[in-house]
């Protein structure tokens, strides 16, 4: 399996990451090499294995449901390029 | 030619925890923006999700009620996608292998029961809010939201028209706020629903191309949005056309949907387990734990209800639509006490007041019914005095209105308005004596065939006495003297 140019520019467009022109042919060759160690991974009889959601044999740890943490809005603000009213604000998003 | 609506339902309901599904901020509604969004919930570098152990039993409990599989195992993922209120870049949320899997609900629509199948529930966190006031052209964003719990419980495509919809949307409503998992509050975006909608000509027909339609925020709008996302469909596929799978909100002002504007690509979140956190492991003796405190549920209630006090199905729908009405129910009729036996004349009594004179005042004064002025208690005090013939209803409906107004015990308020009903039988029999002998002619017509004139002695009587003979005690005096 290996990547086309256009599904590097979709990907690349998902990650919200800039190809810059040249750029593009070196990705592939990076991510075509990721992929053929995965064919090559895919190859292995996994017959009767299960399948494996995290490499880490402990299951998680839960909470109990209490408020630990005070409002730091301010602090957090500080490093925020623009802020009014107790929002961040944003270049405007609309729907 | 007929069309056919299906109807699959998607439900956002937040879980009613004190802090987030993965850190310890506060949930509380309408605090000042931000002040109740911590370095976890702005996705702060370096800082890890915990889990929320009530997020977990809230979905438990949740998929107990609906008779589901209970994953033992369940893995968190993360559904990537760029919006600002979503500061990580994803949503933590479950996909392969989420926490409650099957189930079904059923619901009560057009006259018949149905039973609507639960495809799964996942549990999620929230994004935060982006207001579009204009702040020098830019957009607030407030965090407040963000990693709020929600359960996301999705339907198979079971509903057929809007009226089925909404009455699971209200059946699925009742049970989360019963199990008291959810506040229920719909204005405050506490349980929001979208629509997956699409029509075919008939039953045995492949499922059409479908629509979801989001921005569903009261039952009435989902109502209207549906009836109009189908027939829009059908004219359509009528015409000729064919109908594009794509994503559509509701304007209740224009009362239509009309598609979002979606970027290409939008779909694709490309999903992959959470390395941050662990498996979810539910252990036998954690289910059993959390299954011994499970309420007895609004379907058995409903029941119950129809088989111990004889109810109308009617009447057990009404009382068993909230846990706290079926609750005040049953207190009213517990509280009235009495003679053993009478159980069903009592919830009888109980019904009729609860569901029309107690609805009445909730209404008038839009409050729910866990915030009656007049306590169950004190409405059984007032039933007694209707059941042992203290109070006609007239005077009962007097004396709950001085309670409701905070006058206090139903006796008190009796004795201060003299609002005892005269039940004596010597007393009422000398003032039928009394208006007999005043009465010549009216005795005369009555024996004539008048039926009139009867019912204006018993109006004699009652004035007589202020309007506080006991009205079926005089008419049987009347009755036999005159007979």
């Amino acid at each position: 399996m290996s990547l086309s140019p256009d599904q590097i520019e979709r990907l690349a467009r998902l990650a919200r990451i800039a190809l810059g022109p040249g750029e593009e042919v070196a990705v592939v060759g990076r991510l075509n090499r990721v992929l053929g160690l995965i064919d090559q991974m895919r190859a292995v009889d996994t017959t009767g294995i299960e399948p494996m959601s995290h490499p880490v044999d402990v299951v998680q740890r839960q909470r109990p449901d209490c408020v630990t943490e005070t409002d730091q809005h301010e602090l957090f603000q500080a490093a925020a390029p623009a802020v009014e009213a107790g929002l961040y604000l944003v270049p405007r998003v609309l729907e | 030619m007929s069309w056919e609506i299906v109807v699959g339902i998607e439900t956002h309901a937040q879980l009613r925890t004190q802090s987030k599904i993965f850190s310890g901020a506060a949930t509380a509604f309408g605090a000042a923006p931000n002040s109740q969004a911590c370095a976890v919930d702005i996705a702060l570098p370096g800082v890890l999700p915990v889990l929320n152990r009530a997020a977990v039993e809230h979905a438990v409990r949740f998929g107990l009620t609906i008779g589901a599989t209970l994953s033992r195992r369940s893995v968190f993922a993360r559904k990537n996608y760029f919006y600002p209120d979503l500061p990580k870049g994803y949503q933590i949320s479950q996909y392969e292998l989420p926490i409650v899997q099957g189930g079904s609900l059923t619901i009560h629509a057009n006259g018949a029961s149905k039973t609507i199948r639960v495809t799964r529930a996942h549990l999620e966190e929230d994004a935060g809010k982006s207001l579009h006031e204009d702040f020098h052209g830019m957009s607030g964003i407030d965090l407040n939201r963000a990693g709020t719990a929600l359960l996301e419980i999705v339907t198979e495509p079971d509903l057929r028209g809007a009226k089925e919809a909404v009455a699971y949307a209200r059946a699925l409503h009742a049970l989360v706020t019963w199990i008291e998992i959810c506040d229920g509050n719909m204005q405050e975006g506490s349980f929001r629903c979208d629509a997956n909608v699409s029509v075919r000509r008939a039953a045995d027909q492949p499922l059409g191309t479908r629509c979801e339609i989001k921005n569903l925020n009261s039952f009435r709008f989902m109502e209207r949005a549906i009836e109009y996302e189908a027939q829009r469909q059908i004219g359509l596929l009528e015409g000729g056309g064919t109908v594009i799978q794509e994503t559509r909100l509701y304007d209740p002002e224009r009362d239509e949907t009309r598609p979002m504007r979606t970027k290409e690509d939008a779909q694709d979140y490309r999903y992959f387990p959470d390395p941050d956190l662990l498996p979810l492991v539910l252990s036998e003796s954690e289910i059993e734990s959390i299954r011994a405190t499970l309420p007895e549920l609004p379907e058995a209630r409903r029941a119950r209800f129809i088989a111990a006090y004889r109810l109308s199905e009617y009447d057990a729908a009404a009382l068993t639509a909230s846990k706290a009405t079926a609750d005040y129910f049953e207190r009213t009729v517990a509280g009235i006490g009495g003679k053993q036996g009478a159980a069903q004349e009592h919830a009888k009594l109980a019904t009729n007041w609860v569901t029309v004179d107690l609805a009445a005042k909730l209404n008038s004064d839009d409050l729910a019914i866990e915030l009656s002025p007049v306590a169950p208690e004190r409405l059984a005090k007032l039933l007694s005095r209707i059941l042992d013939q203290t109070l006609s209803n007239k005077m009962a409906k007097e004396v709950f209105d001085a309670m409701w107004a905070g006058e206090g015990e139903p006796d008190a308020i009796i004795d201060r308005k003299g609002l005892r009903q005269i039940s004596d039988a010597a007393a009422i029999e000398k003032l039928v004596d009394e208006v007999l002998a005043a009465n010549a002619r009216q005795v005369e017509d009555y024996r004539a065939g008048k039926q009139k004139a009867f019912n204006s002695l018993v109006g004699q009587v009652m004035k007589a006495t202020g309007g506080r003979a006991n009205p079926a005690q005089v008419n049987e005096l009347l009755r036999r003297k005159l007979g």
